[in-house]
């Protein structure tokens, strides 16, 4: 039996983990015969489809555009790609190329069996596989060989908008003592039904998420590694109408961390609950088998909601992320499970509040990496306080084991930082996570005292907000606007076209096999 | 020493000292021609006594000072003059009371975040139910009826609500600022506005961290709220210019 330190019944914990599991396997199965263009475009990427036709519209795309225009979508692009492969000859990046100039038409083969299609995907499907494969194990050799940061991982990010600059802040900041660089995306990107291609040097508060912006990045971290003997991880986010295409991007280049949420673009970008939901299951599989750690966005409900009274739909968050993660086989070692250090600085003992939600959320997920984010809501410009309200967090942070420490900026509210912005923050948070190295190990609560009663309060109202969920069903639960007050229609929302029921000549091998890798 | 208002300089603790504080970075390695460099900027900024009391290099040849130095530069505070939101700001009652009283029908507000800005911070703040720092949104207000349309609102979409809801102010919300995009935003929404002959039939409102209400005016907004204002602030003018103009 796991000992809590807040006097946390472990049972309460279990029964809620329980009622989440029910919610996840609820819309799993729900959604299980569905697929999405966004999935289907990352089909394409998997099996070596990459690059622009004369209008720069990335081939996945005009491939999967071709194949929902002649009304073949149901069957899902692999199933037409391995049909036009056997009929003609050529690879998949070919047969994309010439579907771009009009020179074939997919739907026109005559079927082949399905047993020969899968035959002749294989190699494909095989070569991608091994790809990511390698990748996870040369991440894991580097951190052998070189060593890593220790918890908390220090998370700055960059966001100059030109992926060179970013290079120059990325390593600066390697070198400060960053653990984790997570490249921002431009605004606006995750409503984009499409990933730009290649390197980009204009973007407003943050850089585009490209394959080629991946790979000049994680280039450039490796020898920083090297140079500071560190492991560094990359970051991006893979969210949006894009996201299991990002995720194949990051799997193939060799990124570390993810964000990754089930909930947040149905939230806070009014993306279709359905289309986002399927699209998390395929791109979490894609992130489980790279190795990626993937963060949860439970921080954003934060900004709109009161860290106080809705801490609880924090904690419901986490649960159901966790479930859904688990179904599509992240192991809780890679679960960067966020919240976030967001109470108003003028309440009366809000760090105590703030202590409490912290540890209870770390022994409830003990094996998770968590995610802690930093102030925001509450960062006015004035510098000299936003650098005590990080100070804060950043105690909190150290003495309940968070996993990632996203560091907060004094700036925030002014500017995306400047170089020294960020090195501040990264002495801020060493020299705490230093001087209170141990606090954890030797600080007790008082029975009954302020800390456990709150933690034992929210676990409760989690509990009966996830009841209430299961009763309703997640998706009448976000019509309801049960998490951040916002509420989302199940078939309201950004990209419901693009969702498309299975026919039963459809298939998925990557699922699978990387199912069976693990 | 006397204060002298058309002489204004800063005051570290004693008057007129012009006493400054200040932090950069050089893309510089850091030296002692490097911390020269940093003095040498200090004078030509209009600093006397450059002070370099701390500098680090952050990476290789980038330099951090923090400094301090005694301004030579004062301005005259008497010929001041600053555009400003012409409204008394009233409670959450009185604003009631008042709509209650001189408009006689709760007053349409909707509100978003525009293009592709994403941040929904500003636009909660002053539309959420519980408000912000313990002034109440406009959802709280009888007299109001409220709709926030959250964040990365086409201009379309939004004007296409407006007009749906029979809108009497519109509220735009900009945070991100990075190369100007909140200016071109604001002003296509201000373009389509008249072309769909309705800027003169709303009252239109920005706000955000770099919002003034200068910049409103001169991009043809009704009233523009910065920093450290709320929910409160913007209500009263709303309903006194929906009175006044008898919209």
């Amino acid at each position: 039996m796991q000992n809590s330190k807040l006097g946390l019944d472990f049972s309460k914990v279990e029964k809620a983990k329980k009622t989440a599991q029910r919610i996840a396997e609820s819309v799993q199965k729900q959604l299980n015969n569905f697929t999405t263009v966004a999935v289907e475009r990352t089909l394409c990427r998997l099996i070596g489809i990459d690059g622009v036709d004369e209008n720069c519209v990335p081939l996945p795309n005009v491939l999967v555009e071709a194949i929902q225009e002649a009304e073949c979508l149901s069957d899902g692009v692999l199933y037409l790609i391995g049909n036009a492969m056997i009929a003609t000859g050529l690879t998949p990046q070919e047969i994309a190329e010439k579907v771009a100039i009009d020179e074939i038409d997919l739907s026109t083969f005559p079927r082949c069996a399905s047993q020969d299609i899968e035959k002749a995907l294989k190699p494909y499907v095989m070569q991608c596989i091994e790809r990511i494969k390698s990748n996870r194990q040369r991440r894991e050799k580097m951190i052998a060989d070189i060593g890593e940061g220790t918890k908390p991982y220090i998370y700055v990010i960059v966001a100059t908008g030109n992926i060179y600059e970013d290079v120059v802040q990325a390593q600066a900041a390697a070198r400060q003592g960053a653990d984790i660089i997570a490249v921002i995306r431009t605004t606006g990107q995750s409503l984009l039904d499409y990933v730009p291609y290649g390197a980009t040097t204009e973007g407003f508060g943050g850089t585009y998420a490209t394959q080629e912006n991946f790979r000049i990045m994680r280039k450039a971290l490796n020898e920083t590694g090297l140079e500071v003997g560190r492991y560094i991880r990359l970051c991006n986010y893979c969210s949006g109408l894009c996201m299991p295409e990002i995720a194949a991007m990051g799997a193939l280049e060799g990124l570390d961390v993810m964000l990754n949420d089930a909930l947040y673009g149905i939230l806070f970008r009014d993306i279709n609950p359905q289309r986002t939901l399927i699209d998390q299951y395929f791109s979490r599989i894609i992130n489980g088998f790279a190795g990626v750690i993937i963060n949860t966005g439970e921080d954003n409900y934060l900004t709109t909601a009161d860290a106080v009274e809705e801490a609880h739909t924090v904690l419901a968050s986490d649960l159901i992320n966790e479930q859904l993660a688990l179904l599509a086989g992240i192991p809780e070692e890679q679960m960067g499970l966020g919240h976030a250090f967001e109470m108003n600085p003028d309440l009366e003992n809000g760090f105590l509040y703030e202590l409490a939600q912290a540890q209870m959320t770390r022994e409830i997920f003990p094996k998770a990496p968590l995610k802690y984010m930093p102030p925001t809501k509450f960062m006015t410009g004035n510098v000299f306080r936003g650098h005590i309200q990080n100070a804060l967090f950043n105690v909190i942070s150290v003495w309940t084991g968070q996993g990632i420490q996203l560091l907060g900026m004094l700036t925030e509210a002014v500017h995306t930082p400047f170089m020294s912005d960020r090195y501040l923050a990264i002495e801020n948070a060493k020299y705490i996570f230093n001087n209170l190295h141990n606090i954890g190990d030797e600080i007790t609560y008082k029975t009954d005292g302020i800390i456990q009663k709150r933690a034992q309060k929210v676990l409760e109202n989690a509990i009966f907000l996830l009841e209430k969920v299961e009763h309703e069903g997640l998706f009448s639960a976000l019509e309801k606007g049960i998490f951040a007050n916002v509420k989302r229609s199940k078939t309201g929302g950004k990209g419901l076209d693009g969702v498309c029921e299975k026919s039963e000549n459809y298939s998925n091998p990557f699922i699978e096999l990387i199912k069976h890798f693990v | 020493m006397t204060l002298d208002l058309t002489k204004i300089k800063p005051y570290g603790d004693t008057l007129n000292d012009g006493k400054t504080q200040i932090s950069f970075t050089l893309p510089l390695p850091c030296n002692d021609e490097a911390i020269e460099a940093a003095k040498q900027l200090l004078l030509k900024m209009g600093f006397e006594n450059p002070l370099v009391v701390f500098y680090k290099e952050l990476t290789d040849g980038y330099t951090f000072f923090n400094c301090y130095g005694n301004c030579t530069h004062d301005v005259d505070f008497t010929k001041i003059e600053v555009p400003k939101v012409e409204s008394t700001t009233w409670s959450l009652e009185e604003t009631d009371t008042f709509v209650k009283e001189k408009i006689g029908r709760p007053i349409v507000v909707v509100g978003a975040s525009t293009g592709t800005d994403a941040h929904t911070v500003g636009i909660d703040a002053i539309m959420n139910m519980k408000g912000y720092a313990g002034h109440y949104g406009l959802e709280r207000y009888e007299m109001i009826e409220a709709y926030n349309l959250g964040s990365q609102v086409p201009n379309e979409d939004f004007i296409k609500k407006a007009i749906e809801l029979n809108a009497d102010a519109l509220l735009v919300s900009q945070t991100v600022t990075q190369k100007d995009v909140h200016v071109k935003n604001l002003i296509e929404l201000v373009e389509m506005l008249e072309a769909e002959r309705l800027r003169n039939k709303i009252l239109l409102i920005c706000g955000g961290p770099r919002i003034t209400h200068e910049l409103a005016k001169e991009l043809g907004y009704d009233a523009g709220f910065g920093m450290n204002s709320y929910a409160d602030d913007v209500a009263s003018f709303v309903a006194q210019e929906i009175a006044r103009r008898n919209i």
